[in-house]
């Protein structure tokens, strides 16, 4: 079957006056039909740029390389007439911040029906009618006068919910939920998290979930990628990779999560030191110089993604949980 | 949003009334009066002259009556052209400016919003560096330079367009006044819209629109043009301001029988009536437009609107 998304030996490098700045560094993954991928990484670590690449929404001083296969159409080198086709109905993205996402000065129900009117080529009366119903399905109370409404008129949660509304329209095969709910406070986090749940139950659609938390992740995807200093340094199932890590930079990400379990005193761990810089040319494992588990052959060989699909790990020295 | 028009609206009667004052009291502090000629008049002459003109009473009485005058909408006798009114001459006048002066913001205003967009779309490509290099030109230079050379270059060796002179409904008459006045503030709109532009176009919500799959076209005129016009609008009665001293120096180059004339004229001759119409005409047309302009920006961004 083909995958939803297939991305093979995805390179992406931004000039700089300074030279050539690596943020994706020899990325492959796949995303299946109605799959649910966990993209995990700390800013700068090029998780979002890899879904930048696949939207063609990369900066202008970016170059990408590689490959990027939307059900078996190459996005990388497409046109973007092209491209207009498959983004904002097959493909779609949820935006990390949904304050400044919306257009200020058009009205809700516009930036909603010109998806339909754009991909389907509805009436505006149509697709306004259809957007209206789609509103209320994400639970948004009075959705024929939100359509009438200005961004500005409305909360961040809600707005984040036309988002999520806008995003599912054309019925997507993939949706890309970039930190779909860091721009907002916890208990609406839930209520989005829990929404996106039961869209993709409804749509059948598969979902890229980015996030730099690890526990907005954990209730929703089937698999998830680690991915530190623009490669990814494991794969696991969600359950797996919970229980048994085996990547010490995902042993130590979860050793920070808080729980509500334990004592409230206790300092939060943290991960000592700091990633590479940005543009910093590594022979090496560029987890090595945090690494409590680092021997010298970390500081000499880069290690390679190894492993069966679900349970990849690029590490010389993985945990082993026999 | 009505409210607060109609505050400003209140506000533009004491602006007004102001200018008018300075005006009037600048006008008698220059030296010299209307009837002064080059052969001197002899005194009991003058004397009449002055009481007919009601230049005999104190200026504090002058200034009553003619802002009584005012309130009636009359602005008085001419001082100069002795058979009309002031009424009179600029109700000939005015038609003709008018319509100069909107041909050439018309043409400012769409010409240098397409320049402006289509170099910031092509930021930093030799059309957007010729597109900038050109509007730079055309802030430098003035209209003083630019008309008679487009009349040599287009009238004189390529007997094109005529060199002067206005016909009713000669489009070619037309041409070279309206470009040579539209050219600044083109020039200078064109560099706004590209900053606007280049700017909206790297925000979060023109990114949004990309990753809708929405056309170019439709992404511009839809999401990018509206927001990117703000600075545009700021600019408005400057260009405004900027193309009425422009019709001046424009109008009597090209013999355009506008009203521009009069004002260079009337003060020079100490024609008081006319020179107070005049910048009555002048500011109320600005203010008028400032007015126009904040119901522009509610329009541009609906946030203003609260």
């Amino acid at each position: 079957m083909t995958p939803t998304l297939n991305v093979q030996d995805l390179r992406i490098a931004f000039s700089h006056r300074a030279g050539n700045i690596e943020a994706v560094d020899g990325v492959s993954f796949q995303i299946g039909p109605a799959e649910c991928v966990g993209i995990v990484g700390e800013s700068g670590s090029g998780k979002t740029q890899i879904f930048m690449a696949a939207m063609g929404l990369l900066a202008g001083n970016a170059r990408a390389t590689g490959s990027v296969r939307f059900e078996g159409a190459e996005l990388l080198a497409a046109h973007p007439t092209a491209l207009n086709r498959i983004r904002g109905s097959k493909l779609t993205m949820i935006p990390q911040d949904p304050m400044t996402c919306l257009t200020p000065h058009l009205k809700i129900g516009v930036q909603l029906a010109e998806v339909m009117v754009t991909h389907r080529g509805t009436t505006w009366r149509d697709a306004r009618s259809y957007a209206a119903r789609m509103l209320e399905r994400v639970h948004v109370a009075e959705p024929r006068r939100r359509l009438n409404q200005y961004p500005h008129e409305l909360s961040g949660g809600l707005r984040q919910r036309v988002m999520i509304a806008m995003s599912v329209l054309c019925e997507p095969s993939l949706v890309i939920a970039d930190e779909p709910t860091t721009a907002l406070d916890v208990t609406v986090q839930a209520q989005v998290m829990e929404l996106l749940r039961a869209l993709r139950g409804e749509f059948g659609m598969a979902l890229a979930l980015i996030s730099h938390d690890l526990a907005v992740v954990a209730g929703l995807a089937d698999r998830i990628l680690v991915m530190y200093a623009g490669r990814i340094v494991e794969v696991a199932a969600a359950a797996e990779l919970f229980r048994r890590p085996r990547h010490p930079y995902t042993a130590e990400l979860l050793k920070c999560m808080p729980t509500i379990a334990g004592p409230r005193a206790v300092r939060l761990p943290t991960l000592a030191g700091q990633p590479p810089r940005p543009g910093e040319v590594l022979q090496a494992c560029a987890f090595a110089p945090r690494c409590s588990r680092a021997a010298d052959r970390c500081r000499m060989e880069r290690p390679e993604l190894v492993g069966p699909a679900d349970a990849q790990v690029a590490c010389h020295f993985p945990l082993s949980h026999d | 949003m009505i409210r607060y028009f109609f505050t400003r609206l209140a506000s533009a009667i004491p602006a007004l009334l102001i200018i008018v004052t300075a005006t009037f009291f600048l006008m008698r502090a220059a030296p010299g009066g209307p009837f002064d000629q080059e052969q001197t008049l002899p005194p009991e002459i003058m004397a009449n002259l002055q009481r007919a003109y009601g230049l005999d009473q104190p200026i504090w009485t002058q200034y009553g009556r003619y802002l009584k005058s005012l309130l009636h909408g009359d602005f008085g006798p001419s001082f100069k052209y002795k058979d009309f009114t002031v009424t009179e001459l600029i109700g000939q006048g005015f038609p003709v400016s008018l319509q100069l002066g909107v041909m050439a913001m018309a043409l400012a205003l769409i010409a240098g919003i397409l320049l402006g967009t289509f170099a910031a779309l092509h930021r930093n490509s030799m059309a957007d560096y010729a597109t900038m290099s050109l509007a730079m030109v055309g802030i430098a230079i003035p209209v003083f330079v630019v008309l008679p050379f487009l009349g040599i270059l287009f009238g004189v060796y390529l007997h094109w367009l005529p060199v002067a002179g206005w016909e009713s409904g000669s489009i070619r008459h037309r041409a070279l006044p309206v470009i040579a006045l539209a050219l600044p503030p083109l020039a200078y709109i064109a560099r706004l819209t590209r900053a606007g532009m280049l700017e909206v176009l790297r925000s979060d919500f023109i990114r949004t629109a990309f990753a809708k799959g929405l056309p170019l076209r439709t992404l511009m005129w839809r999401h990018a043009l509206r927001p990117a016009l703000t600075p545009v609008a700021g600019y408005l009665v400057p260009a405004v301001a900027s193309i009425m001293t422009g019709s001046l120096v424009v109008e009597s180059i090209a013999g355009i029988p506008g009203i521009g004339r009069y004002l260079v004229q009337g003060a020079l001759n100490r024609d008081y009536t006319l020179v107070l119409g005049m910048v009555v005409v002048y500011s109320t047309l600005l203010i008028g437009l400032g007015l126009l302009v904040d119901l522009l920006y509610a329009w541009l961004d609906p946030r203003v609107r609260h």
